[in-house]
């Protein structure tokens, strides 16, 4: 089953000192030769300060809202994913614990759906 | 067979309900990997035995015949669903290949499919609010309007409490199984804090008409035995040792009319012996292996009251060193204000005094009906009648249960007659 895992922190790296980022860095490259070796890898990435998002909705009448910011004003902002393989939610959170990001701020596990309409809508199955 | 050996069948199948549809349930769920399946897989498994039993014989190893009725039951019941739904097929399957085998044991020996039950319905994943309600429905078997009786929430916000659970459990995949030794800490402390929930709602309640609800505290007391006996780690012994310790002073915390009796005006004479030998002799056992933690040490404060035969002779300098350990161990507000009331048993109020302003002035205690009490308490007995006739008043102001405010009512016009 793939979980997603969504990393929240209140100083994601592009705030951070040259020094402390590029420990960060460093931890991630580690973490990350781990999980591929223990098969739980899936797909990770960081993203840009929630400084640079932009929150778009389409109005009844058609016309697109375009607003700055995340769509969630909060304290800890989401800096970065990984996509992990796992057995249940156990071997999840062992997993989720290990990322870096864990040990700053907080990682939320997210279940990823897998049923008939999903795959359907996602190309993999025929209707 | 004669109707009054049908009446006998029936009478065990009834015990049999009683003692073991528990343990009926918790291997269902592990075979069926559903916890809804598994309910209706109970039922029709006693729905047989009912039926069958009287004609057939009550069978060599009953719990054995009935997990595999339920089992039986359930699968032809999902491979009758399957031919309308194909999405069941899959389940079919592999309920058919999937016969008995024992996942690897992670405790080496300890192989429990009640102890599976009780580490997925208090997962640290689920709400602490679902913890509890799902321990209560599946593990103790209680039912739902039993359950929202007991914790005075209404009985349809229970249900859906327990409904997200089971969804939760199915969805996210919060695996049937006993954590392995290095999740077991985390996972046990979070076992331990429902069963001592449930104990606390029945042993104080925290709002209503009456102190105290015996069947929560007796379902927390069974559930403390059986993690005691499947998993014999010190903090289960020493929360069993407290429960035991605590419930034995039941009788003597409440009038005939329900009024609160305070610890050292208690009649220990009614206090239950048996439940304080065992309640001590496992706190030794806990204490002994070194691993304990906070229940070991509030089960040990615990057994120091109950080895005292009148108040007066409370060991209490005994009780302000268990205390300063428990302190350690756990600085929360509530174990410092015990130890600051402590503290005023051994050395007077005004000791007490000088350590509950302070903790007071912290903040997070503003809102306990207890913390006031006790400074009113102090207070009055340090001659200092208006403070303690304002935090009597702050205490009444919160206190929602209603034997308390009778008593701190009583206090106040105490103090107004002195």
């Amino acid at each position: 089953m793939k979980y997603l895992c969504l990393i929240c922190a209140e100083t994601v790296v592009d705030q951070m000192s040259e020094a402390d980022a590029q420990a960060c860095f460093e931890d991630y490259r580690e973490f990350l030769d781990a999980l591929r070796a223990s098969g739980h890898y899936v797909d990770c990435n960081r993203l840009l300060p929630a400084a640079t998002a932009t929150t778009v909705r389409v109005q009844p009448g058609g016309r697109v809202s375009t607003v700055d910011g995340p769509f969630a004003e909060t304290k800890e902002q989401l800096g970065g994913y990984v996509v992990i393989e796992a057995r249940d939610l156990n071997e999840a959170i062992q997993v989720a614990a290990r990322i870096p990001g864990a040990r700053h701020g907080c990682v939320e596990i997210r279940p990823i759906a897998t049923d008939a309409p999903t795959r359907y809508a996602l190309g993999q199955s025929a209707g | 067979m004669s109707p009054s050996e049908a009446e006998e069948v029936r009478r065990r199948v009834d015990a049999l309900y009683r003692t073991d549809s528990r343990r009926v349930l918790a291997t269902l769920i592990r075979l069926l990997g559903s916890f809804d399946l598994a309910e209706e897989a109970l039922h029709d498994a006693f729905t047989a035995a009912v039926e069958q039993w009287p004609t057939d014989g009550v069978p060599a190893n009953p719990r054995a015949w009935l997990v595999s009725a339920g089992r039986f039951k359930a699968i032809d019941k999902i491979r009758r669903r399957a031919r309308f739904d194909a999405s069941l097929v899959e389940m079919a399957h592999t309920m058919d290949a999937d016969d008995e085998i024992a996942p690897e044991s992670p405790l080496g020996g300890v192989e429990d499919d009640r102890l599976r039950l009780i580490f997925t319905c208090c997962h640290p994943a689920l709400s602490p609010d679902a913890q509890v309600a799902l321990t209560l429905r599946e593990v103790c078997g209680l039912t739902t309007e039993e359950i929202a009786r007991g914790f005075l929430t209404p009985a349809p916000t229970l249900a859906q409490r327990i409904v997200r659970a089971k969804s939760k459990i199915r969805v996210a995949r919060i695996p049937y199984e006993v954590p392995n030794r290095n999740e077991l800490p985390e996972r046990l402390a979070s076992v331990l804090r429902v069963i001592y929930l449930v104990f606390n709602e029945g042993y104080y309640a925290s709002a209503g008409q009456s102190l105290t609800r015996t069947d929560l505290s007796a379902e927390a007391i069974h559930l403390g035995r059986t993690v005691v006996d499947l998993l014999p780690e010190p903090e289960a012994i020493g929360l069993l040792a407290l429960m035991l310790l605590t419930e034995s002073r039941r009788a003597a915390r409440a009038t005939a009319d329900g009024d609160i009796v305070l610890l050292e005006e208690q009649d220990r004479s009614l206090w239950n012996a048996a439940l304080i030998t065992e309640g001590t002799a496992l706190v030794q056992a806990a204490l002994t292996s070194r691993r304990f933690g906070p229940y070991t040490l509030q089960a040990a404060i615990a057994a120091v009251h109950a080895e005292a035969t009148q108040a007066s002779a409370t060991d209490w300098k005994q009780i302000v060193g268990l205390y300063e350990v428990l302190a350690q161990a756990d600085a929360s507000p509530v174990v410092l204000l015990n130890r600051a009331v402590a503290i005023a048993m051994r050395d007077g109020p005004e000791a007490g005094l000088a350590l509950i302003d302070p903790l007071l002035a912290r903040g997070e205690l503003e809102e306990y009906h207890f913390a006031h009490a006790a400074r009113a308490d102090l207070c009055r007995r340090a001659g200092r009648t208006e403070q303690a006739r304002r935090s009597y008043l702050r205490a009444l102001a919160l206190a929602r249960q209603e034997p308390e405010r009778r008593f701190l009512q009583r206090r106040l016009s105490e103090l107004d007659s002195d």
